[in-house]
């Protein structure tokens, strides 16, 4: 079995990279702590029986969501997968309704019809999160061809595993962004792991997604995605490019999942050894421990984390307060008049 | 003043109506716009609308329907075309899966206002692989609108509508009918989704079909009356989705006698539908089982003599018939 260290941390690292802001720099660790609290949160209320099915965490992937979700603006495209909490939350989407989705509940995103998985408000731009694999990517670009088509210099930013790299859709989705030059990042995070299977053991490159890049005439971009600085710096990049007419991005983020694949998964296939090394580079903990570094107040990063733990308590409480749906919403919203009628 | 045309013309003279009338309208496919469409169905309109609206895809049916999906969720009015219902089953993903479902997912955030038009069914001595009538894949998905038109002038009628639904409408075009000629009406024409039509008035027993069926169900009904003395009544079902039953159903419990004639095989053609759905609702207005005339359920032959026997023919509609009335 295939195993991967975690990337060295890159020569001259990104602690010192002058491009970032202080105020980003705060904006980024702020997203970090939230996502972290309410996914955390969100384990402990599966363990509850309060969230049903199935969910999958981004436990120690969190920097790569807030990286990209940081190079955006009001009015980018996002698209996600089933792991998608932490790329709905990066956007700006209340954490109520989140939470309230997956409980289940009325007052969720999705009026408690898509769940974990297909977490959506496209008021935020987050224009879904979708649950088969790779599907998604041509999807996305469908929305940068409508911002090319209708001249909005909108961005679409694309979330995707290290296991869609393998499948027909990735490689339709690259190369129809290629050659229409479509304002689209495509971003894999590779946490080395499908479901139960080390991508390396089914892969014919060593870099899923970066490997794969030469092909559609794109550039090798590899990242480490434990570090949000770094993240942001190379989607700030790509962003910039898809905005002035550059074309398609596509970013190779190295991360690792905490937990197992989903909520039933403990994920004890993986060798002990590697999944130390990785905790060992939780973003979380280093990224607070690189601004102290830098000469943050451990009191303002004190209060960002008080601020979390508050939102997510208070985001918890309005999921379990909120209302079961109206059984009358099983039959809304299938067409466009609003309802389900097939016949007269 | 009435103009007669194909109904292979009667597909560009529809999107280009579209086109003209509406700016988000755009129209993608693989040999849509330089070739003008493997059925030729498509040319001129790379000429009129130019490049940018009328665009070549490569072979890649999964990115064609993510690309119409993602720009209908954000603001356009795609209609994108699947050379063959058979290619469908390479994109079936995100037909069946994400285009139907995401309206009802989001709870109604996402408008899906799209078309997906493919070249249907069989006649033409193709094989398995590019003669399937598949319109019962798509009708048994919750969130698909599915219309078959059976002449040129409920094409461009019903085509309209499909471009000016905001739900998705999978556009079934039957590909031995594209020579086949029909008077359409001057100006601007528009139809209403989920609306049957009689196309034959008859008291004995109604006969409903769908697509080339239609032409089909016609000749057998006039053969009927003079062979046999036998009035049919023939409906042209025309939208799968909406269905509707209302004027299918009327006609059933006047003629007391129900037939369908489809071209799929044989296992949950829509015919089985609509027969369940008149034995729940006219079962004592019945004076005959109700019958399904279909392909039996078998992959479709390619010689032109074994395709010939067993898609439903004049003949085995008229002998059929017969024997439910005799």
């Amino acid at each position: 079995m295939a195993t991967t260290t975690p990337p060295a941390a890159p020569a001259g690292s990104a602690t010192d990279v002058p491009s970032i802001d202080r105020d980003t720099r705060l904006a980024l660790y702020r997203q970090l702590v939230r996502l972290r609290r309410f996914e955390e949160r969100a384990y402990r209320l599966f363990q509850e029986g309060l969230v049903k099915g199935t969910s999958h965490l981004s436990l120690g992937m969190e920097a790569i969501a807030a990286g990209v979700a940081e190079a955006l603006r009001e009015g980018d495209y996002t698209f996600a997968t089933y792991r998608g909490h932490a790329h709905t939350l990066a956007r700006g989407v209340p954490m109520e309704g989140v939470m309230a989705e997956l409980l289940g509940r009325a007052n969720g995103v999705c009026g408690g019809k898509g769940g974990s998985m297909h977490l959506t408000s496209v008021e935020h731009g987050v224009m879904g999160s979708y649950a088969i694999i790779g599907a998604h990517l041509p999807i996305a670009t469908g929305a940068a061809w409508s911002s090319q088509l209708r001249g909005t210099e909108q961005v679409t930013a694309c979330f995707f595993g290290d296991g869609a790299t393998n499948i027909g859709a990735f490689h339709e989705a690259l190369n129809f962004a290629a050659i229409w030059d479509l304002p689209v990042v495509f971003v894999c995070e590779n946490n080395l792991w499908m479901e139960y299977t080390a991508i390396a053991d089914v892969t014919a490159v060593e870099h899923p997604a970066a490997d794969r890049a030469a092909s559609y005439g794109l550039e090798r971009i590899i990242v480490d995605g434990n570090d949000p600085d770094a993240v942001h710096l190379e989607a700030r990049r790509a962003v910039d490019k898809a905005r002035t007419g550059g074309g398609p991005s596509l970013i190779e983020a190295l991360t690792y999942r905490h937990g197992g694949h989903s909520r039933a998964d403990p994920g004890d296939y993986r060798p002990k050894e590697e999944v130390e090394a990785w905790l060992a580079r939780d973003p979380v903990p280093m990224y607070r421990q690189r601004l102290l570094d830098q000469g943050v107040a451990a009191d303002d990063l004190d209060a960002i984390e008080t601020q979390a733990q508050e939102a997510v308590d208070a985001a918890t409480q309005a999921a379990r307060n909120g209302p079961v749906p109206d059984i009358d919403s099983a039959f809304t919203d299938v067409w466009a008049d609003g309802g389900s009628s097939w016949r007269n | 003043m009435a103009e007669l045309i194909t109904y292979r013309e009667a597909v560009s003279r529809a999107i280009a109506q579209e086109m003209r009338r509406d700016e988000s309208v755009v129209f993608l496919g693989e040999d849509v716009a330089a070739a003008g469409g493997v059925f030729k169905a498509t040319k001129g309109l790379l000429d009129e609308f130019g490049g940018v609206r009328v665009r070549d895809t490569p072979i890649s049916e999964e990115a064609i329907l993510g690309a119409a999906m993602g720009a209908a969720m954000t603001g356009m009015r795609p209609i994108a075309e699947i050379m063959f219902s058979d290619f469908l089953a390479t994109c079936w993903d995100i037909v069946a899966v994400e285009i139907a479902k995401t309206r009802y997912m989001t709870a109604g955030q996402t408008n899906l206002p799209l078309v997906i038009r493919t070249a249907n069914g069989g006649g033409l001595r193709f094989g398995a692989q590019h003669s399937q009538a598949v319109e019962n894949w798509a009708m048994m998905i919750p969130g698909l609108k599915v219309v078959a038109p059976s002449n040129p002038a409920d094409l461009i009628g019903l085509f309209a509508a499909a471009v000016r639904s905001d739900d998705p409408v999978m556009f079934f075009e039957q590909k031995s009918l594209y020579p086949t000629k029909g008077e359409i009406p001057a100006g601007e024409i528009v139809d209403e989704l989920g609306t049957a039509k009689v196309v034959r008035k008859g008291d004995d027993v109604t006969v409903v079909a769908l697509a080339s069926m239609v032409p089909r169900a016609v000749d057998a009904a006039e053969r009927l009356q003079s062979e046999h003395g036998i009035s049919a009544e023939v409906i042209d079902v025309r939208s799968l989705v909406p269905l509707d039953t209302r004027t299918i159903l009327s006609s059933v419990s006047r003629t007391s006698r129900l037939a369908t004639v489809e071209e799929n095989p044989r296992l949950c053609g829509w015919g089985a539908e609509v027969v369940s759905i008149a034995g729940e609702e006219c079962f004592w207005d019945l004076d005959a089982p109700l019958t399904r005339i279909t392909t039996p359920h078998i992959p479709l032959p390619s010689s032109d003599s074994l395709e010939d026997e067993v898609l439903p023919s004049v003949q085995r509609i008229v002998e059929t018939v017969a024997k439910m009335t005799g």
